[in-house]
C-alpha cells in the first residue's frame, strides 16, 4: 500500500470515528441506526462497482445476491430443530454433537434450538458464491442487454421464490432473527445499547471490504480487469482469459452482497422479499453509476450519502422516483459520474495551471 | 384432458401470448431504428390502459380509446425526443440506465396520479359473464377483441414497412443508418418516428386487454420482461417470429398452470426460458445461425 492510500483510509477511519463522537456529543446517537444499516449498504455498492466499473459487466441483479445472502441465514437461525433433536433425528443429533446447533430462548421464552448464527453465516456466503459462479457462466457470456435482461431475470426469479415461498415467510418475510455473536462481546443486533458497537462492527467490515477492494484493482488482477472493461478482444489477445476474470470478479461482489444481506438481517432482525425487489437492484446500479461507475471511492461516499438521506426518509413518497431521476440526470449530463464532472476538472486543472 | 377444457387453455395461452407479441414488436421496431432495447417498453402498455380507463369517464369508450393511444403516442415523441435525440453515439450501458430510469420515473408518476388500486376499462362488448362457445368452450367475447385487434395491428405493421413510404425510411434506416442519411433520410425523425408508433401499439395493446388482466401502475415491469423474453425468444428485431414465440409463451405458460404449477411461480417459467434461450441459442428460434455470429451478444 503506498502512502497515499494509507493517507486515505486513515482519513476515511477519522471520519467514521468523526461521524460516532460527533453524535455523540450532540446527543443525536439514534443517527447511528441508521448509519450502521447505510454502511452495509455501501458494502454490497462497493462490490457491485468492482463488477459495474472495472469488469464493465452491468448487474440488475445484485438484490437477489444480498437476498440470498440474508434468507439463507435468516432461515437457518430462526427454524426450531428442538422438537427433531427430541424426536432423536440422527442428522440433527449429529449437527447438535459437532457443535453447529445452538440453543437460546424465544421472545415468548420458550427454548429454541436453532443454527449457530457464524455456521449459517458461512453457509448463506458458500451458496451465494455457489450460486454467482453457476448463473455467472452462462450470463457473463452475454454483453449489453442481454446481460441487463440476464441478470434482471435472475433478480426476479429470486424475488418471487422467496415471495412463494412458505418455508420463506411469503410477503412477510422473516423476523426475530436472533443477535450474531461475532466474539465475546461483539453481537450484531438491534439492541438500542449495543448502538456504537454495532457502528464499528459495520465500519470495520466495510473498511476491510474496501481497502481489499482498493489493493485488488491496484494489482495484477485490476489491471487485466480494467483492459477487459477498456477492450475486450484486445484483454483476450494479450493473453487475458477474460471469461475467468469477470466470473471471479462476479463471485466476489456476489460475495461482498452476501455478507451484507447476512449483516444488516442480524442487525434488524429480520429481511422481507422487497429487499430482494427489482428496485433494489435498480437502485445499487444507480449508485455506482452516480459514483462513476469506475470509482470505488464515488461508489462508497455516494452510496454513503444517497442510502442515509433515502433512510432519513427526505426524499418521502418520492424514494424510488429520485433514484430515477438521478439515473437518468447523472446518465445524461455526466456518464462519468457527478465527482467528475468536466466544470470539476476544469476547476483542477486551472488550479493546477494556476 | 376434455376437449372444453382444452380449447379454454389454448384460448388464454393466445390472448396472453399475443399481448406479450404486441410488446415484442414495440422492442422490435426501436431496436431495428436505434439498436436500443426500450426498457420503458412496458410502461407504454399501463398508460394506454391506464389513460383510456380515466377518459372513459368523460367520453364513450372507442373515443377514450382513440385519445389514450394518441396520449401514449405523444408521451413516447416526448421520451425520444427531451431523452434520446440528442444524445451522440451513446453506449449501450448508458441508453440501458437512462431507459431504466424513465420506467421508473412513469410508473412513480402513474402511481402518484391513479393510486395503487386495479383499475379495469369495461367490456367492449357484452359483460364479464357474457360468453360464446367456441369448440365446445365458453370465451369471452374480450378475448376475441384481443385477437381481432392485435391480428390486425402485426398486420396493418407488416403492410407499413413494406408499402408505404415512412415504414419503408424506417426500414432503411435499420438497415442502414448512413446510407439511409445519405438518401435524404432524416435518420433522427426516424427514430422519433419509431419510439411513438411502438408506444401507441403499446397503448392499443393496454386498452384491449385491460377488462381482461385490469390495470395498474406497476403492470409495466412484468410486460416488459415477458415482452423481451419473446422478443429474444423469436430473434430480436424479426417481428413476424415475435408472433409465434408469443403464441408459444402463452400456451406454455397457460398449460403450465393446467398440469398444476403453482400459480405464483409463474413468472420464474417465462424468466427461466429467457435465461435459457439467451445461454443456448441467444439468436432466437427463428434466428440464422450464421448471421448471428455477426453480432454481439
Amino acid at each position: 500500500m503506498g502512502v497515499k492510500k494509507i493517507t486515505t483510509i486513515s482519513l476515511l477511519v477519522a471520519f467514521v470515528i468523526g461521524v460516532q463522537v460527533a453524535t455523540q456529543l450532540s446527543g443525536t446517537s439514534y443517527y447511528l441506526t441508521q448509519l450502521t444499516m447505510t454502511i452495509y449498504s455501501c458494502l454490497l455498492i462497493v462490490g457491485l462497482c468492482l463488477v459495474m466499473g472495472y469488469a464493465g459487466q452491468i448487474s440488475l441483479g445484485h438484490a437477489g445476491f444480498f437476498a440470498i445472502g440474508g434468507y439463507t441465514s435468516a432461515s437457518l437461525t430462526t427454524m426450531n430443530l428442538l422438537p427433531a433433536l427430541e424426536k432423536g433425528s440422527s442428522c440433527v443429533v449429529f449437527l447438535n454433537k459437532i457443535g453447529i446447533l445452538a440453543t437460546r430462548t424465544s421472545m415468548f421464552g420458550e427454548p429454541l434450538l436453532s443454527v449457530h448464527p457464524w455456521f449459517a453465516c458461512l453457509l448463506a456466503i458458500a451458496l451465494t458464491a455457489l450460486i454467482a459462479f453457476l448463473i455467472g457462466i452462462p450470463v457473463l457470456k452475454l454483453k449489453g442487454h442481454y446481460l441487463a435482461m440476464a441478470t434482471l431475470g435472475f433478480g426476479i426469479i429470486i424475488f418471487r421464490i422467496v415471495l412463494a415461498m412458505a418455508f420463506l415467510g411469503e410477503a412477510d418475510g422473516i423476523s426475530d432473527v436472533p443477535g450474531f455473536t461475532l466474539l465475546p462481546g461483539l453481537t450484531v443486533n438491534g439492541n438500542i445499547n449495543n448502538r456504537v458497537v454495532n457502528y464499528y462492527i459495520a465500519a470495520a467490515v466495510l473498511i476491510v471490504g474496501f481497502v481489499l477492494l482498493l489493493n485488488l484493482i491496484d494489482s495484477r488482477v485490476g489491471r487485466a480487469l480494467r483492459s477487459i472493461h477498456g477492450a475486450e478482444d484486445a484483454a483476450d489477445a494479450m493473453g487475458i482469459n477474460t471469461a475467468r476474470f469477470k466470473l471471479y470478479t462476479f463471485v466476489l461482489s456476489a460475495v461482498f452482497a452476501a455478507v451484507a444481506g447476512v449483516l444488516l438481517t442480524h442487525y434488524t432482525g429480520g429481511i422481507s422479499p422487497s429487499d430482494a425487489g427489482v428496485m433494489k437492484s435498480v437502485r445499487y446500479v444507480a449508485i455506482v453509476a452516480i459514483g462513476g461507475m469506475a470509482s470505488l471511492w464515488g461508489a462508497l461516499i455516494m452510496g454513503g450519502l444517497l442510502n442515509f438521506l433515502s433512510l432519513r426518509g427526505l426524499f418521502g413518497s418520492y424514494d424510488d422516483a429520485v433514484f430515477g431521476a438521478i439515473l437518468i440526470i447523472i446518465m445524461l449530463f455526466a456518464p462519468d459520474g457527478v465527482l467528475r464532472l468536466t466544470l470539476w476538472s476544469k476547476f483542477r486543472r486551472h488550479k493546477e495551471e494556476g | 384432458m376434455p376437449l372444453d377444457l382444452f380449447s379454454q387453455y389454448i384460448f388464454a395461452g393466445i390472448t396472453y401470448g399475443i399481448i406479450y407479441a404486441i410488446v415484442a414488436i414495440g422492442f422490435n421496431i426501436i431496436y431495428n431504428t436505434t439498436g436500443i432495447i426500450n426498457f420503458a417498453q412496458g410502461e407504454f402498455v399501463m398508460l394506454g390502459g391506464m389513460t383510456a380507463i380515466t377518459l372513459n369517464n368523460y367520453m364513450p369508450l372507442p373515443l377514450a380509446i382513440i385519445a389514450a393511444v394518441l396520449f401514449t403516442m405523444l408521451t413516447g415523441a416526448l421520451i425520444e425526443i427531451i431523452f434520446i435525440r440528442w444524445l451522440e453515439t451513446p453506449s449501450v450501458l448508458r441508453m440501458i440506465i437512462i431507459t431504466i430510469g424513465l420506467s421508473i420515473i412513469i410508473r412513480e408518476i402513474a402511481l402518484h396520479v391513479w393510486g395503487d388500486t386495479v383499475r379495469a376499462l369495461p367490456y367492449f362488448t357484452g359483460n364479464v359473464v357474457s360468453s360464446v362457445t367456441i369448440l365446445g368452450a365458453p370465451i369471452s367475447p374480450q378475448v376475441l377483441w384481443v385477437l381481432a385487434v392485435c391480428s390486425c395491428i402485426v398486420i396493418l405493421l407488416s403492410l407499413f414497412f413494406k408499402f408505404t413510404p415512412l415504414g419503408k425510411e424506417m426500414q432503411a434506416c435499420a438497415a442502414n443508418r448512413l446510407a439511409a442519411t445519405l438518401c435524404g433520410i432524416n435518420a433522427k425523425n426516424m427514430v422519433t418516428f419509431s419510439f411513438m408508433l411502438s408506444a401507441a401499439i403499446g397503448a392499443v395493446a393496454g386498452c384491449v386487454v385491460s377488462p381482461i388482466t385490469s390495470s395498474q401502475y406497476d403492470m409495466g415491469t412484468g410486460l416488459a420482461i415477458k415482452g423481451f423474453t419473446v422478443a429474444v425468444l423469436g430473434g430480436l428485431g424479426n417481428s413476424l417470429a415475435a408472433v409465434a414465440a408469443g403464441l408459444l409463451l402463452g400456451i406454455i405458460e397457460a398449460f403450465s398452470v393446467a398440469v398444476g404449477f403453482p400459480l405464483a411461480f409463474q413468472d420464474a417459467i417465462s424468466i427461466s426460458i429467457l435465461l435459457i434461450i439467451l445461454f443456448v441459442r441467444p439468436h432466437g428460434l427463428f434466428g440464422n445461425k450464421e448471421a448471428a455470429g455477426l453480432k454481439e451478444f
